[in-house]
């Protein structure tokens, strides 16, 4: 491989393209399976307690640990200009609006994503996949749709409960730690976050990344080269791509957010 | 559809030409397979004997060639018309490749389920009549991570005549089997054959057992047919190819080494000068 030889820079380009119209072709597949896949939604039941409720617990710790933080900093910076009792809604919206979609993704690629791929690897690898196809059973239906929108509908839950726990560890420090007034924390909260504004983008953003990151883990498990190093490569990969994927996407719907 | 005008046989191969990139693997190959009877599939590791079952099955498509499965070109099929012909061949994979998040149970019961709306009582009387079959209907709770390798291809094999299909392809299903467990495997692929009136192709290196269950022999060697009939004519076989097979000869026409430079080229340095 070279790239100044015109062979090789076009053989790199063809399965660099190829790769992508898999990867296309398989979303569509993916988005088209919505239908099929709710019909059978024992499975997506599985996928989403398998996916959700075993992220739950790196979720709820998370949150609450950036609330703590957000309390601190923000009570920090609002005190200079004298606005702390502001604290409850700097915290609410850093959540609601960034904090919780973002860093719920991040985690959710970490810990559910990898799961996905290296599952799907191994399936690959051990040819569990092929002896379903060879069962006249397709895999990109029957192991990959279900886990697809049971990612989809985790994420924002997840989302929305690391928000929910932040907003309580925000309370913690700025309430009962630092001493800012309950009654300013709260109103300010509820009288600044707007619902569709604040929390419909938070949860646009969240379904967004959960799309992201759920199609990512598949693709690159689906990928995978049946091999042990095949499978690890993949796993990285994952969590590189869908990280990388999420803060770049996360930039461009805040952006188009911002200016509607 | 087509259907072939000769009804004893299910499946024709007709002039394969399979390989990748480079590499030919199957060249120009012919074959038919009689239906109701034990065909084996021999010849060295490597040899594009698993490639003829992923033809057949539709998993691979020939690059020249077609495969007739009871009349119908398998590779010029649509997913939906593949689907179709598979519920009509059952394989057996070399590991067994068995769900190993499902007991032995659920594994045998995952193309009823998927295929069928039977009842849940029915489901369960279907596999473990199956499992009785191979032997293993104590064996029902256990994970695939629990049971040995020679069990696991029994349960994959119960999985695999689950719907009753026309057509079995074993793929090595003797490949790493105690002899014990191997003389078993091979009477059992010769029992279900006979008992369930299905065609059974058997991929396999292994001369004594194969020979004794098969109707048909074909040997590959180079990706073409080196010999073809009935066990005892291949091997009374003078042609030099099948006799080194035969004989488990390590020099022959079949090549011990891998393509590539010459020893002379090779060796002290020489291709990097």
């Amino acid at each position: 491989m070279s790239w100044w030889n015109p062979a090789d820079v076009g053989f790199a380009t063809r399965s660099k393209l190829g790769d992508l119209g898999f990867g296309a072709r398989l979303f569509a597949r993916l988005v088209m399976l919505f239908g099929p896949s709710f019909r059978r939604f024992g499975l997506i039941r599985d996928q989403v307690h398998f996916l959700g409720n075993y992220s739950l617990a790196i979720i709820t710790v998370s949150g609450l640990f950036v609330g703590f933080v957000l309390g601190l900093q923000g009570y920090y910076t609002l005190q200079r200009y004298g606005s702390s009792e502001a604290l409850g809604l700097l915290v609410a919206l850093s959540l609601v609006r960034e904090l919780g979609p973002v860093i719920t993704a991040l985690l959710f690629a970490g810990r559910a994503g990898t799961s996905l791929t290296a599952e799907i690897g191994l399936m690959k690898a051990g040819e569990q996949l092929s002896a379903m196809e060879m069962m006249a059973v397709d895999p990109v239906r029957r192991i990959l749709a279900p886990r697809f929108w049971g990612g989809v509908i985790a994420m924002p839950l997840l989302a929305a409960v690391f928000s929910a726990v932040g907003i309580l560890g925000g309370y913690a420090v700025g309430v009962l730690l630092i001493g800012v007034d309950p009654g300013a924390f709260w109103s300010q909260m509820q009288g600044g976050v707007d619902v569709w504004r604040d929390v419909g983008n938070g949860v646009v953003k969240s379904f967004v990344f959960g799309v992201t990151v759920t199609f990512i883990a598949l693709l690159q498990g689906f990928q995978a080269h049946p091999t042990p190093e095949g499978v690890s490569r993949a796993t990285t990969r994952t969590v590189v791509v869908a990280s990388l994927s999420v803060l770049g996407l996360d930039f461009i719907l805040t952006a188009m957010m911002f200016s509607i | 559809m087509d259907k072939t005008p000769d009804n004893s046989v299910l499946v024709e191969c007709r002039n394969l030409s399979f390989g990748y990139g480079e590499r030919r693997i199957l060249d120009d190959l012919s074959f038919t397979v009689p239906r109701g009877k034990v065909t084996a599939l021999m010849g060295a590791s490597g040899g594009g004997k698993t490639t003829v079952l992923r033809l057949i099955g539709g998993q691979v498509r020939a690059q020249k060639g077609e495969i007739l499965f009871d009349g119908q070109d398998v590779g010029k099929l649509d997913q939906s018309g593949l689907y179709k012909i598979r519920r009509r061949m059952g394989m057996l994979f070399q590991f067994g490749a068995l769900f190993t998040d499902l007991s032995v149970l659920d594994n045998v019961a995952f193309p009823l389920r998927e295929h069928t709306s039977l009842p849940e009582e029915l489901v369960r009387d279907i596999v473990l009549m199956k499992l009785n079959a191979v032997g293993l209907r104590g064996a029902r709770d256990l994970m695939p991570s629990e049971i040995s390798g020679g069990m696991a291809r029994r349960v994959a094999l119960a999985r695999a005549i689950a719907l009753d299909p026309e057509l079995i392809m074993y793929d090595e299903p003797f490949a790493g089997l105690d002899p014990i467990s191997l003389g078993t495997a091979a009477q059992l692929i010769r029992r279900l054959n006979d008992t369930l009136g299905i065609t059974s192709i058997v991929v396999s290196h292994d001369l004594v057992d194969t020979f004794r269950i098969a109707d048909q022999v074909i040997i590959l060697a180079n990706g073409r047919i080196a010999a073809q009939g009935t066990p005892q004519e291949v091997r009374e076989s003078e042609d030099p190819l099948v006799r080194q097979f035969v004989r488990a000869e390590a020099e022959g026409p079949v090549h011990f080494h891998y393509p590539g430079p010459t020893v002379a080229q090779d060796f002290g340095g020489g291709l990097d000068k």
